[in-house]
């Protein structure tokens, strides 16, 4: 170029001017010159018309590709082809909605770039979320793109569509509907449930079967017996002092809202010294070592079909305080009741939804007697719906049916019972005999495939909807998206059976509501509701409910005696499949689950003394058999489960679920059966001599150093807790459990942190549960790929946010504690000075940064940090998936190839965000922008936490709630006597326990 | 007088000559310039067949190299928390490997050790291929090698507008090895100048004509080209022998330097130079057992040659061995508990067959060496020699994976398995050394001819009465006695 500009413009005689370049580029040497570099575009690079031609081309190409992808709904919003007048593009818009898991709705915050969901969020003003999602929820927004999910209208095996679908219901004969059977999940959906009512007057005949595979239809029958009517029990875990959870892992795999977390956890955060005495104190009797166990103070292992007994004996006992026992259950029993009777209305005993109705019963009846009914529990009416078809009863009626032949059309509106459906119901050779069968799914599952019609199911960020909480909550669901496969949601579907005038789901829901909200501002309602998420209308009042004691004792009398013989096989959700609703969910898959931390499987888990009694070892395969139901399963030893008991989780052994869920672990459905939904007893363990691997992310469980060549290993003080009594005598405890002194440097400090925003976190541990919600968000937020089983047992989760998860005490029935692990963040951070490339620096804000594209991938980082924090791209996890994966990614956050290494960043985006928010709100007198607040910058993990044990914020400023924290004399860094000075720092958990039932 | 000790059987005994065979200035030139000089066809078919195996397991390398830069690291087994595992242990073993080159010409040089010179040659490229071997692991362990020329080498770039991180001890490791085998690459070439000119002068063909006199630098033979050769020889004898000490130490500070448990001990520079010298000498010793017998170089590798290597052998066997009670020793004294318990762990961890398959190796077997008949004896020594090296290479593997492997968390701890790609790159770089060790046994001149002539000069001298016609100025010494 150097010589053609000279060949141009150098002047031969005289100054030489040129008007434009236009004129300069007319020159015959640059045209040559052109020609010569580019020769395949030289023409179209020269002429003005053509090149803006190719511009034009390429834009509206661009436009066109945005267009299919990621149009916006129509009706209401205009797509993103007519742009708005206020629209950023590239800028995160956030829109409400409610997502129903399990009947429980929940109101959520979807995070939209340029029209794609990204990134859920709980939303605050709804009284499920309160701000808070669950791992469930935000993992869901990666099934939109699940590129397993259904595309097509299926009729038979063949691609139809849904033109001819509505022919084909149109021709339906149904007449007074005798011969059509609905079966949907929980219908949480009051617009649904309207249509519902619409449909059974159409065709009075007609039955419509709501089952769920993890029901909760016990809790209902124990309301009946004991109130006589059918209630929503809402425990308030908030106002209660002590609790008694039988059975109930409501801090886990039985609360599938946060609701019930971010209750329990108010009474567990300390913000200040006053807040000791209200700490909670917990009790829990169960089989299966569960989050809620963890987080007891007290547990009692119990097989699932024991605890009728003990609900029995403790009625008792607290009528009549029982002579203290030797052993350790009546120990247990005699404290919990003393307990719980001094705790009076401000005690609270809870029932799982595995228990029979009898239990719940029991509990309505004790918390009577303590006066906590109307205190710590309170009660909606469940009665508005006829529920006669509800739960496995329903199901089983319907199988009846279906086998009888009464069943011309079955429309199944979501949900897959040929895999969920207990194994005697036989639902699938059931199915075969309907003639006209209709499958609404997201998938092409199992039920799919044995239906004769299937129909792509809308994801519930692409179809209109609305939910309402059992406390009678309502909320719209509004989608951000539209169908990307073409599918239709639940109330088009219905709304197409029924033939409606207004098939269009934004119509059918927005006249539903149109008819609920006072007809004054009706439109403005609506709108606060879109925006709120919540709809200012309330479904379901309080009740309060009269116990008929007699009735209880009399269905105590009544109960059958539960079988003590063989092992007791308990049936649970999955922490990351649920019931199979996620199990072709990669985020969800490699979720380690809490206690077990296993990932892409389940396994059938027993107690180490069963497993010494028949010498079994992890990773055994062995058949569990009774009569003529049986399921070969590998084996895990988990300590603190129930002897005699073992626990096989649902939601595995898919065998058409899609490349992700297919043939991931043991199909619990197998052996479960109506009769015994969720405590099956009489059942054969036999080995069969094959071994399976099972992949965990944690091997070592313990704190404690494994005991070598006889020398008892040490604990190491890593996560750090004590009672509330010790902590009174001696605040310094925590702080004093490090065995060698902190190493002080010989150097004066470098770097001055005492000025700006130094951002720091605090992780309280006594408030954190272990749920794994923030594991997801992190990875939702920050793009941290899936990396597949194979990999994982090669120890490379990209995880930057994990949990631990440490047993105390002995084997057979240990504690067990839970500790989130982030980036450290250490002022004197051990990865830093041995990068050779200073690819991972300080910032002077104390963030310990990477810069990814320096990263060239020696791994000296990750080998230097003491909490191994650190994940290597050991392959090019990202590149390795489908293209569709992309669109799920946070465009804030660069996506790291192979070889390059990454870990927490605290959320430095969301900082930046903060930061430019704060320019744009303008300067202040003296010209600098204005201080971030503390709250301006929340972490994705801290947002999403329902337990409220993550704060973070700047360090500097003596007001934010982290430095309020850090000042507390709990707090102490991890390793922290290696001098690393960590940023982040935990709050030593205090434990409320009963001096009756552990000296301390 | 002088006769009279000469002649002195006892004396022969101790001191035996250091060229057998009764050779002369012309046989030795002969023989060595021979191997190089013979027809394909007149090189033993052995060697061909052997050259053929080696050669497709560097054909084994260059696939599993090609696979890693296609892939990435997942192919090995490096996992978290084990982020260095066989990469990191066969760079410190190869470099190890290298010492001994230098120690034999540098510092034996320096100390007039004149058994060095019919193994020195061998020795030198010895290191250089080791160092060789060396460099590919930093280069490739990280999976995307294209970047290295940038991490490695502080190029001025405008793009970064930054240096290296000058703190990290990866740094002073990419210098202290490049400038290890720049010295070593040209000691050994200045070494081959000599020789290089007498095979430019015995060349037949253009083509090696014009190469040997193209590498030979137009040496003549002149005193003044002596002088010259000896000063350059010295001086760059005298710039090795603290790299001896320096590479090894320099590696062992990418461990010394952290904060791992095991990692993080000032023994280390001292340790990993007493083991790099060990396993250096261990690997000659195999090399130059198969090369004297492959190429019967009898005469020129004798035992003593041998002998004294195993005595060195023995030395800083032990000196490891203290080393590894040292670390015990200071793990418990320390009173630090990861220490103690990494070193516990070390031991009777789930590494423990490492362990004591490294203390066995290294500590145990060298012990033999006190018996002299054992010292003496080659096909012990063989064995042995082959032992040490699969001890050495164990004791890098304990360092860096059993460290890694438990440290601070207990909840991050885990277990490190190769891949079939870990065990193939590995079995690959021998190949490598192999390969170019035997290019470089039959195209040049593997014993110093020039300096084997030198203690020749000075044997004929003490041993003359053991060769009979020779034409040497001392050849009537024998008549007077």
């Amino acid at each position: 170029m150097t010589s053609l500009v000279q060949i141009k413009f150098a002047p031969k005689t005289g100054p030489k001017y040129w008007r434009s370049l236009d004129q300069a580029a007319n020159a015959p040497e640059f045209r040559q010159w052109v020609e010569r570099e580019f020769p395949s575009t030289a023409a179209d690079m020269l002429d003005g018309n053509s090149r803006r031609t190719i511009l034009k081309l390429m834009a509206a190409s661009f436009g066109m590709a945005g267009l299919v992808a990621c149009s916006r709904p129509e009706l209401r919003f205009a797509p993103q082809a007519r742009l708005q007048e206020d629209y950023i593009p590239g800028s995160p818009y956030n829109y409400t909605t409610s997502v129903v898991i399990n009947g429980q709705a929940t109101g959520l915050v979807v995070k939209t770039y340029d029209g794609r969901p990204v990134k859920v969020e709980g939303n605050p003003d709804h009284p499920n979320s309160l701000g808070a999602a669950t791992a469930m929820m935000q993992a869901s927004v990666l099934d939109i793109y699940d590129p397993d999910r259904s595309k097509f209208v299926l009729n038979g095996k063949q691609d139809s569509t849904w033109e001819a679908f509505a022919t084909a219901v149109r021709g339906l004969n149904l007449a007074d509907g005798s011969g059509l059977r609905i079966l949907s999940e929980t219908v949480a959906s009051p617009t649904l449930d309207g249509l519902r009512t619409q449909l059974l007057a159409k065709y009075p005949a007609a039955r419509w079967v709501e089952y769920d595979p993890v029901s909760r239809e016990n809790s209902r029958a124990g309301s009946i017996l004991a109130f006589g009517q059918a209630l929503y029990v809402h425990p308030q875990f908030d106002k209660a002092k002590v609790i008694l959870s039988l059975d109930f892992d409501f801090l886990g795999l039985d609360s599938p809202s946060p609701l019930a977390t971010k209750q329990f956890s108010k009474r567990r955060l300390v913000a200040t010294e006053e807040d000791i005495d209200n700490i909670s104190r917990l009790y829990v009797v169960e089989s299966q070592f569960s989050l809620t166990g963890a987080n007891a103070e007290h547990r009692l292992r119990s097989r699932g079909s024991e605890v009728k007994q003990f609900a029995q004996d403790l009625l008792a006992a607290v009528n009549a305080p029982p002579a203290a026992g030797s052993d350790r259950r009546s120990q247990f029993l005699a404290a919990v009741a003393k307990d719980l009777k001094a705790g009076g209305a401000e005690a609270l005993v809870v029932v799982g939804p595995r228990q029979p109705a009898v239990v719940h019963a029991l509990a309505h009846q004790i918390n009577q007697l303590l006066g906590a009914n109307g205190k710590t529990v309170t009660f909606t009416s469940a009665a508005r719906v006829d529920r006669v078809d509800a739960g496995v009863e329903g199901l089983r009626t319907l199988a009846a049916a279906m086998n009888g032949s009464q069943v011309s059309t079955l429309i199944v509106l979501g949900g897959n019972p040929v895999y969920s459906a207990p194994v005697d119901l036989d639902f699938g050779a059931a199915l075969a005999k309907v003639a006209a069968s209709i499958h609404l799914g997201q998938a092409v599952n199992e039920t799919a495939a044995a239906s004769k019609w299937h129909l792509p199911e809308a994801h519930f960020m692409e179809a209109w909807g609305d939910t309402r909480t059992t406390s009678g909550v309502a909320s719209i669901q509004q989608p951000m998206i539209d169908p990307l496969y073409g599918g239709k949601s639940t109330i088009e579907v219905v709304a197409e059976l029924l033939d409606l005038p207004e098939k269009r789901g934004y119509q059918i829901v927005k006249n539903f509501w149109a008819a609920q909200l006072p007809a004054v501002g009706r439109e403005n309602a609506w709108r606060k509701s879109l925006n709120d998420g919540v709809v200012p209308v309330s479904m379901m009042a309080v009740v309060t409910p009269v116990l008929n004691a007699a009735s209880v004792s009399a269905a105590v009398a009544a109960a059958p005696v539960a079988a003590s013989n063989g092992i007791e096989v308990a049936f649970v959700p999955s922490g990351s499949a649920w019931d199979g609703t996620f199990s072709n969910n990669a985020w969800m898959q490699e979720t380690p689950d809490s206690m077990t931390k296993l990932v892409w499987g389940n396994a059938v888990l027993v107690s180490p003394a069963m497993a010494r009694q028949q010498s079994l070892a992890n990773g055994d395969m062995v058949s569990l058999s009774q009569g003529k139901y049986k399921v070969d399963a590998a084996v895990m030893i988990q300590p603190g489960q129930a002897d005699g008991a073992v626990t096989l989780s649902l939601g595995y052994g898919r065998t058409r679920s899609g490349n992700v869920g297919d043939a991931v672990g043991f199909n619990a459905n197998l052996i479960r059966t109506s009769e015994n939904f969720f405590y099956a007893p009489g059942f054969a363990v036999a080995k069969t001599g094959a071994t399976h691997i099972h992949a965990t992310t944690q091997e070592h469980g313990t704190m404690q150093e494994p005991e070598l060549l006889g020398i008892v290993g040490k604990i190491r003080p890593v996560f750090r807790e004590t009672t509330i009594e010790e902590y009174k005598k001696e605040p310094a405890v925590i702080k004093e459990m490090v065995e060698v002194p902190v190493l002080e440097s010989i150097h004066p400090a470098v770097v001055d942190y005492s000025t700006g925003y130094q951002w720091g976190m605090a992780i309280d541990l006594g408030s954190c549960t272990g749920c794994n919600a923030c594991v997801v968000a992190c990875q939702a937020e920050n793009n941290t790929p899936v990396v597949g089983k194979d990999q994982v047992l090669r120890g490379r989760e990209m995880h930057w946010l994990r949990i631990d998860r440490y047993y105390v005490g002995d084997e057979e029935d240990p504690r067990a504690v839970e500790q989130p692990i982030p980036c450290m963040q250490c002022e004197n951070a051990p990865c830093e000075y041995v990068c050779p490339v200073a690819a991972t620096t300080h910032s002077p804000e104390g963030l310990n940064d990477m810069a990814y594209n320096r990263c060239v991938g020696t791994r000296y980082c990750a080998n230097n940090c003491p909490y191994k924090v650190r994940h290597f791209n050991f392959l090019n996890y990202h590149k390795n998936q489908p293209d569709i994966l992309a669109m799920v990614q946070n465009p804030e956050v660069t996506v790291r190839m192979r070889g390059i290494m990454e870990k927490c960043t605290y959320c430095v985006q969301r900082i930046q965000n903060a930061k430019i928010t704060a320019k744009a709100d303008g300067r202040q007198s003296d010209g600098t922008p204005r201080e971030i607040k503390d709250g301006d910058v929340v972490t994705a993990c801290q947002q999403t936490c329902p337990a409220d044990a993550i704060a973070f914020g700047n360090i500097n400023d003596p007001t934010s709630r982290v430095s309020k924290l850090k000042k507390q004399e709990r707090n102490y860094g991890l390793l922290e006597e290696l001098q690393t000075k960590p940023r982040t720092t935990y709050l030593g958990r205090l434990r409320n326990v009963n001096p009756e039932l552990e000296k301390s | 007088m002088s006769v009279a000790v000469r002649q002195n059987p006892q004396l022969l005994e101790t001191n035996p000559p250091l060229v057998k065979g009764g050779k002369d200035f012309h046989d030795v030139t002969e023989d060595i310039s021979s191997i190089t000089e013979a027809k394909v066809f007149e090189t033993p078919m052995k060697y061909w067949i052997t050259l053929a195996c080696t050669g497709s397991i560097v054909v084994l390398l260059g696939a599993m190299l090609a696979w890693l830069v296609a892939n990435g690291i997942g192919v090995w087994g490096n996992n978290r928390p084990i982020g260095w595992a066989w990469d990191i242990t066969n760079f410190v073993f190869w470099i190890g490997i290298g010492h001994a080159g230098t120690l034999i010409s540098a510092i034996l040089f320096l100390f007039r050790q004149k058994w060095r010179t019919s193994i020195n040659r061998s020795a030198e490229a010895m290191t250089i291929f080791a160092v060789m071997c060396a460099g590919l692991f930093p280069l490739f362990h990280t999976g995307r090698p294209w970047r290295a020329a940038y991490w490695l080498f502080p190029i001025p770039n405008t793009d970064l507008n930054m240096w290296q991180n000058f703190r990290s001890p990866l740094i002073w490791d990419v210098f202290a090895v490049s400038t290890y085998f720049t010295i070593s690459a040209l000691f050994w070439f200045t070494g081959l100048v000599p020789d290089l000119a007498t095979l430019r002068d015995r060349a037949t063909g253009t083509v090696k004509k014009f190469v040997f006199g193209f590498l030979s630098l137009g040496w003549r033979g002149s005193a003044r080209h002596w002088r010259n050769y000896e000063a350059g020889y010295m001086i760059l004898a005298g710039l090795s022998t603290p790299l001896v000490l320096s590479v090894h130490s320099v590696v062992s500070f990418d461990f010394a330097t952290s904060v791992i448990p095991g990692w993080h001990t000032t023994i280390f520079p001292p340790y990993f130079v007493a083991g790099a010298i060990f396993s250096g000498f261990a690997c000659v010793m195999t090399l130059l057992i198969i090369a004297r017998w492959t190429l019967n170089l009898h005469d020129y590798i004798t035992i003593k040659h041998l002998e004294n290597m195993n005595k060195i052998i023995l030395v800083t066997g032990s000196i490891v061995g203290y080393a590894y009670c040292t670390e015990f020793f200071i793990a418990w004294y320390s009173g630090n508990p990861y220490e103690r318990f990494t070193f516990l762990n070390r031991a009777f961890g789930p590494y423990w067959w490492a362990y004591w398959m490294m203390f066995s190796c290294n500590v145990f077997s060298p012990q033999f060496y006190w018996s002299k008949t054992l010292r003496r004896s080659v096909p012990f020594m063989f064995v042995i020699s082959i032992i040490v090296n699969i001890g050495m290479w164990f004791e890098r593997f304990v360092i860096i994976a059993t460290s890694l492997s438990r440290d601070f968390l207990p909840s991050s701890w885990g277990y490190f398995r190769p891949t079939y790609v870990d065990i193939s790159t590995f079995i690959g770089t021998i190949g490598l050394f192999l390969t170019l060790f035997l290019l470089f046994a039959r195209f040049l001149p593997m014993i110093a001819i020039s300096e084997v002539k030198g203690v020749l000069a000075n044997e004929k001298h003490l041993f003359a009465p053991e060769r009979q016609g020779a034409v040497t100025g001392h050849e009537e010494a024998p008549k007077h006695a």
